[in-house]
């Protein structure tokens, strides 16, 4: 078991220095400047121009400048924003509970929705109900998840006026739980929405494929019931792959926590990174690259970690490695 | 000894005869067709000049124009035509270059077998860590480039799951004996690998490129909602970016490219399946 874990926190070593060194060749085959690439596009006064060549040693050989750029990343220091006046990791910080706070309750309920609609399809292969939720699942996959936001949006909020349009609280007599709580419901739906798809599609072909196992014979030879055989015998056993897919798509759903919350104005992560996109303010963009890596890969680090506490082939070697 | 070698053409006999019989597949595969001629006829007939500006902005969806005007005037009816062609070349570009790729370097890795595997699928598994969506909009950010720009990268962020599908195929195909009647053929290993034991994998490799072709359409709508890459007018993607400011006033300049996204990935996917079931038939039962 320490083996295991000492050979997944290698890994994930590994892993961040391999993601420092895409966002430090990106900042560095931009066109142009390297300082603009640093700094963002904003007129910079000439003795703080200086100050960044030395300190990025801009006038070193690439490998030196990388390894100031690892150095001054490894101490939490991703630069300055200036569209923001505050250094991107104080930034960061500020706008990643707003994006926790829409991503933890999503992946809970379609986590949720997601297995339940999932065993119910696999309980009955090939039937009415699998065709329907598997076009479920097809349709959904297909839909451009911000799109759909967008659409619930044009429903709920403005159509039928029943919840808000964008924010986190209302401008006028805001504030309070419940007020935050109106403005989540649709930006949480639609990420739930676009996600459930997929843990539902996991689900059912891991949940049929135990089902076709030997020891749901002899679960049935012993006279349990289909329902006892589903809950008891196929879905404990089709929960690891389950679950590790449900980790390994904490990057999918960031990506539809970015764009969702450019729909609904949600003041997280992601509409930090799309404003930062327009306004050219590029340490923020590496920044939340940097980040939303960092995050995935560390919940990459979990998983396996919850993995090979809940399979023991795993950390002893005997599945395929 | 060409006997033992199972012949690809063999499948590929009749693929239009059994995708007819798959009702699914059959309809989706006409949308499909009815995509690509909006994408690459239609606009010899219905020309679009994203610089001709009309002269009623912001009418609702009317007889004379179907999905109402944008911020310009511009019937949006045409300019989802003239998007069509932008999305489509991307997905299908995107899901050539990663399929190619894919098949090589999936080839390479599992024919090859040893420490060129491990060092490949070490590659491989790193492109599946990084958030590929958050790259790929942070990397058409900072190179600053246009539709060949997000072809690209999506594709070198695409081919990875290829990849390890077909070194999967390709392990389990070198070790049959077709393999080892060729080697006492003495043909060399490029030969081997390139002409007989590629040809044998890219069934499941096709079936993935085709659902390669709806990701990527889907995440060119997500950067150009962004506002990055293949911007503007032009494609599905820039509409819908445009459409989010005016969401709440002008609903049609949002809900009908969206639509058109939905029903081009819906139909592909619908077709990738199709595609899925008749050339792998022993899977997905």
């Amino acid at each position: 078991m320490v083996k295991f874990i000492a050979q997944r926190l290698i890994w994930m070593v590994i892993s961040i220095i391999v993601i420092v060194a895409v966002s430090f060749m990106l900042t560095r085959m931009a066109p142009g400047d390297p300082v603009t690439a640093i700094v963002g596009e904003y007129p910079v006064p000439e003795s703080y121009r200086q100050e960044i060549i030395q300190r990025f040693g801009l006038d070193l050989p690439l490998w030196q400048q990388f390894g100031i750029y690892l150095v001054n990343i490894f101490q939490g220091d991703l630069g300055f924003s200036f569209a923001n006046r505050l250094p991107v990791m104080d930034l960061l910080m500020q706008r990643a509970g707003n994006t926790l706070l829409l991503m933890v309750p999503a992946l809970i309920i379609s986590t949720t929705i997601g297995i339940l609609l999932g065993t119910f399809a696999a309980s009955k292969v090939g039937s009415t109900r699998d065709s329907v939720v598997s076009g479920f699942v097809v349709i959904v996959d297909s839909i451009p998840v911000f799109w759909l936001g967008q659409m619930a949006l044009l429903l709920f909020a403005v159509t039928l006026a029943i919840l808000p349009v964008s924010g986190m609280v209302s401008a006028r007599g805001g504030g309070g739980f419940g007020d935050l709580l109106l403005h989540m419901i649709l930006p949480v739906l639609t990420l739930v929405s676009g996600y459930c798809a997929t843990v539902t599609r996991i689900t059912r072909t891991s949940v049929a494929e135990s089902l076709t196992q030997d020891y749901i014979l002899t679960a049935r030879a012993k006279g349990q019931t289909g329902r006892e055989i589903l809950r008891k015998q196929a879905l404990p056993n089709a929960a690891i792959p389950v679950l590790t897919v449900v980790g390994y798509q904490f990057g999918f759903i960031l990506t539809g926590a970015i764009l969702t919350e450019t729909v609904f104005g949600w003041p997280g992560i992601g509409s930090t990174f799309v404003s930062a996109i327009s306004a050219r303010d590029y340490p923020v963009v590496q920044g939340v690259f940097l980040f939303a890596a960092v995050i995935v890969v560390a919940a990459n680090f979990l998983t396996d970690l919850a993995y090979a506490v809940a399979d023991p082939r795993v950390r002893t070697g005997l599945l395929n490695g | 000894m060409r006997l033992l070698t199972p012949k690809p053409e063999q499948k590929k006999r009749g693929f239009i005869r059994k995708l007819m019989a798959d009702r699914m597949g059959f309809v989706a595969a006409i949308v499909v067709l009815i995509m690509l001629f909006t994408a690459y006829v239609a606009p010899f007939f219905f020309p679009v000049d994203l610089n001709d500006l009309g002269t009623d902005s912001f009418l609702p969806p009317s007889l004379q124009h179907p999905f109402g005007t944008d911020e310009y005037g511009r019937n949006e009816l045409l300019l989802v035509i003239n998007g069509a062609k932008t999305s489509l070349t991307i997905g299908l570009a995107v899901a050539a270059a990663a399929t190619i790729l894919g098949l090589l370097i999936g080839g390479i890795a599992g024919f090859a077998g040893g420490i060129v595997d491990t060092i490949i699928m070490r590659i491989t598994e790193l492109f599946q860590v990084m958030p590929a969506f958050v790259l790929a909009a942070v990397a058409v950010a900072t190179l600053g480039s246009g539709t060949e720009g997000v072809i690209i990268i999506l594709s070198i962020l695409g081919w990875p799951q290829i990849a390890r599908v077909v070194r999967g195929e390709v392990l389990r195909l070198k070790r049959l004996e077709f393999v080892d009647a060729l080697r006492c053929l003495g043909k060399s290993n490029t030969h081997i690998l390139l002409r007989e034991v590629l040809p044998n994998a890219i069934a499941p490799a096709i079936t993935l490129g085709t659902l390669v072709v709806g990701q990527a359409i889907l995440q060119e709508a997500g950067l150009g909602f962004l506002g990055i890459g293949a911007t503007g007018a032009g494609s599905w993607g820039g509409m819908l970016n445009r459409g989010q400011e005016f969401l709440t006033s002008a609903w049609w300049m949002s809900v009908f490219p969206g639509l058109a996204i939905a029903i081009t990935v819906v139909a592909i996917n619908l077709f990738g399946d199709a595609v899925g079931r008749i050339l792998n038939p022993s899977k997905g039962k």
